[in-house]
């Protein structure tokens, strides 16, 4: 009974009770999901135009802000080091379509899989061999300040990150949709046979996918390591970005970005007045939950596309 | 010349259907358990027994039990950590509630219950596949952890948070528990390794492994022909269930002693679904084989540069040891798609002309 009241009563007189922390606990987890999102947009970017479930995304994280980190320590300036980042990223795409994806071609999707897999674990250890795995702090100059508005405390590093995701979110839209390299991109992800039939070369398409999912880790590396330190747990938020995906679809960015939004909002608000009935920490596996609850009325996801199977 | 199914002549159907039609694998695998019986206890001390055989047997029976639900049923499982610590928590809690009970019982009783949840969790694989299936399959493994870690009740409130291997005795052999020796621990999870995977094989050739099979290929296909998809499913996470439970329960109480929910992290889920797809998806062979080379690989390249004389510090190694890990999985799926279990049948048919190949 006090079970039940701590599930069904007691969160929302809370809630009704502070409107205004309730406030602020959403835009956390709004801030929060952005951040989800932009792992789940590297993940959905690869799935799109190669039908790869890309499981290194989390791992390029880490292999992008490392490197970042570890070149400002040798006294690259920001902007600069930003630069050889992303030539760093580029470079690896093409790595990765040379040595890897271009002897896959054709294979079931669990096989390139658990080579992405593979790939997770080479980008770990380089990563790490070059540039030591000590928790590094990143600091580009992004502004780091508390303040309050309207009775709600928020951090203007927090809305940065916001900002930017937005506008990478926004900058891709556009890419996708207006640029040719965009089309050839789409039609790619529609057939990559009748796109390869009206001459899109597949092979420099999966480099430049590949080089921008790195982009999208370089920015998502620089946010969460801004947030939280460049350390070895960045990894670990591939793992948030799962449930985002099949909430929203595996091939959906829209889809990635409210998955995330839920995700990230969901899972504050739960743990701030759910979390305490099941003993707390539920963080961990709540995503999962809904994703999973989610999937049995919509298998494809929010926007995900409808499967139609023949025999 | 070595490997000929010529001249092998079956004048019963019994001799048709045998589960090794073929002289020479029955050859081989007396071979084998000859070796696993009696040259390996003779010759192993206690650093391999706990190293490396021991953990190599029970990882072969958990890849045994994914791949019956990857490989056989083509359903993706990433929860298989999860389903382990269903079978050692389950194990656990009956040992320490009737603590007269037969510790063999209790670890085939820890399976059912491991079974029972996979079949609770196999319900999403109705409605989704692929990857959306693997995903959903975290929730299980997340979920359960945490249930595991938070609840004191599956740890009987132990301070410690832990669960530790109870001294059991069967016939008067002390079987779990600190003072079990290796040797008849390696006997334990031999035992179970030979029965699980002979039943495995037998499952697989039969109408459930066909109709698995069927599913995996097609499903819509299979539901025209009658195959239910519910029941065949459902069934393959059940059985692929118990056999990571038991697997599990053997983990921790025939090999580490004792072990928190840390020890069936998602990491140990992914190193079983790396055995099957290095050892062969579909191939009972494959698990056994690709559970060895995953467990051998580690211990190579610890003892290998230190052997030729080269001197690496232990945390350059460990990193190291992670990139040739993925690289070495990488050139795998490049040039064996189909593992291990795949070169293992080449070998075969070149032995079936060698030396005269024309």
């Amino acid at each position: 009974m006090e079970f039940l009241e701590s599930i069904f009563i007691l969160p929302f007189l809370d809630i009704a009770d502070s409107p205004i922390f309730f406030l602020e606990v959403v835009i956390s987890g709004v801030l929060a999901g952005v951040m989800y999102s932009l792992v789940a947009l590297g993940f959905v970017l690869i799935f799109k135009a190669s039908g790869v479930f890309n499981f290194a995304q989390g791992a390029m994280v880490l292999f992008a802000a490392l490197t970042l980190v570890g070149l400002m320590e040798q006294g690259v300036p920001v902007f600069f080091a930003i630069l050889i980042t992303m030539a760093v990223m580029v470079l690896l795409a093409i790595l990765i379509e040379k040595m890897m994806l271009r002897h896959l071609v054709n294979q079931e999707g669990i096989i390139l899989f658990m080579a992405t897999i593979g790939l997770n674990f080479i980008l770990e250890g380089v990563g790490q061999i070059a540039w030591g795995s000590d928790v590094k702090k990143l600091d580009i100059g992004l502004p780091d300040k508390t303040f309050e508005y309207g009775g709600m405390l928020l951090n203007t590093l927090d809305l940065s990150a916001a900002l930017i995701a937005a506008i990478m979110v926004t900058v891709l839209a556009l890419f996708f949709q207006y640029t040719g390299t965009g089309r050839a991109l789409r039609a790619v992800a529609d057939d990559h046979q009748a796109a390869m039939s009206v001459g899109i070369p597949l092979k420099s398409i999966w480099i430049i996918v590949w080089s921008v999912a790195g982009f999208v880790a370089l920015v998502a590396g620089i946010l969460w390591g801004t947030k939280a330190g460049v350390q070895f747990s960045l990894v670990l938020i591939a793992l948030k970005a799962l449930p985002v995906l099949i909430l929203g679809g595996f091939t959906s960015i829209p889809g990635a970005i409210i998955g995330g939004l839920i995700i990230g909002v969901g899972e504050k608000v739960v743990e701030v007045y759910w979390g305490p009935a099941f003993g707390g920490a539920i963080e961990g596996w709540f995503a999962y939950m809904l994703a999973l609850a989610f999937l049995m009325f919509r298998p494809q996801g929010l926007f995900g596309e409808k499967i139609i199977e023949r025999v | 010349m070595f490997y000929r199914e010529a001249g092998q002549f079956k004048t019963t159907y019994k001799a048709d259907q045998g589960i090794f039609p073929i002289i020479q694998d029955r050859w081989f695998i007396a071979i084998m358990l000859v070796i696993s019986l009696v040259v390996i206890p003779y010759f192993a001390n206690e650093y391999w027994f706990q190293a490396v055989i021991i953990p190599l047997y029970i990882y072969a029976i958990a890849a045994i039990g994914l791949n019956i639900l990857t490989g056989y049923a083509g359903q993706v499982s990433l929860g298989t950590g999860a389903f382990m610590a269903i079978g050692a928590y389950a194990t656990y809690k009956l040992c320490t509630a009737f603590p007269d009970l037969n510790i063999l019982i209790v670890f085939v009783m820890s399976g059912l219950f491991s079974a029972g949840v996979g079949i609770i969790f196999g319900i999403p694989s109705l409605r989704i596949k692929g990857f959306y299936l693997a995903v959903a399959t975290l929730a299980a493994q997340f979920f359960i952890l945490w249930l595991f870690n938070k609840v004191g009740w599956f740890y009987n409130n132990n301070p410690s948070g832990t669960i530790t291997a109870p001294p059991r005795e069967v016939l008067g052999i002390m079987i779990t528990g600190p003072n079990a020796l290796a040797i008849t621990r390696y006997y334990v999870v031999l035992s179970f390794l030979v029965v699980f995977a002979l039943a495995a094989k037998n499952i697989v050739r039969g109408r459930i492994g066909r109709s698995w099979m069927a599913i995996r290929d097609m499903d819509i296909a299979a539901e025209i022909i009658g195959i239910e998809p519910l029941k065949t499913k459902l069934m393959a996470f059940a059985i692929s269930s118990f056999y990571c439970g038991v697997a599990g329960a053997l983990y921790i109480f025939c090999w580490l002693g004792s072990a928190e929910t840390e020890a069936f992290d998602i990491n140990l889920s992914f190193l079983i679904l790396f055995m099957i797809i290095v050892g062969g998806l579909g191939s009972i062979m494959g698990s056994i084989m690709g559970a060895a080379f995953i467990t051998l690989l580690p211990i190579f390249l610890t003892n290998f540069p230190p052997m030729i004389g080269i001197q690496i510090a232990s945390d350059l190694a460990k990193h190291l040891e992670e990139i040739i890990f993925g690289v070495l999985i990488v050139f795998f799926l490049i040039v064996e798609p189909h593992g291990l279990a795949r070169l293992w049948q080449i070998v075969k048919e070149k032995l079936r002309q060698w030396p005269f190949p024309y």
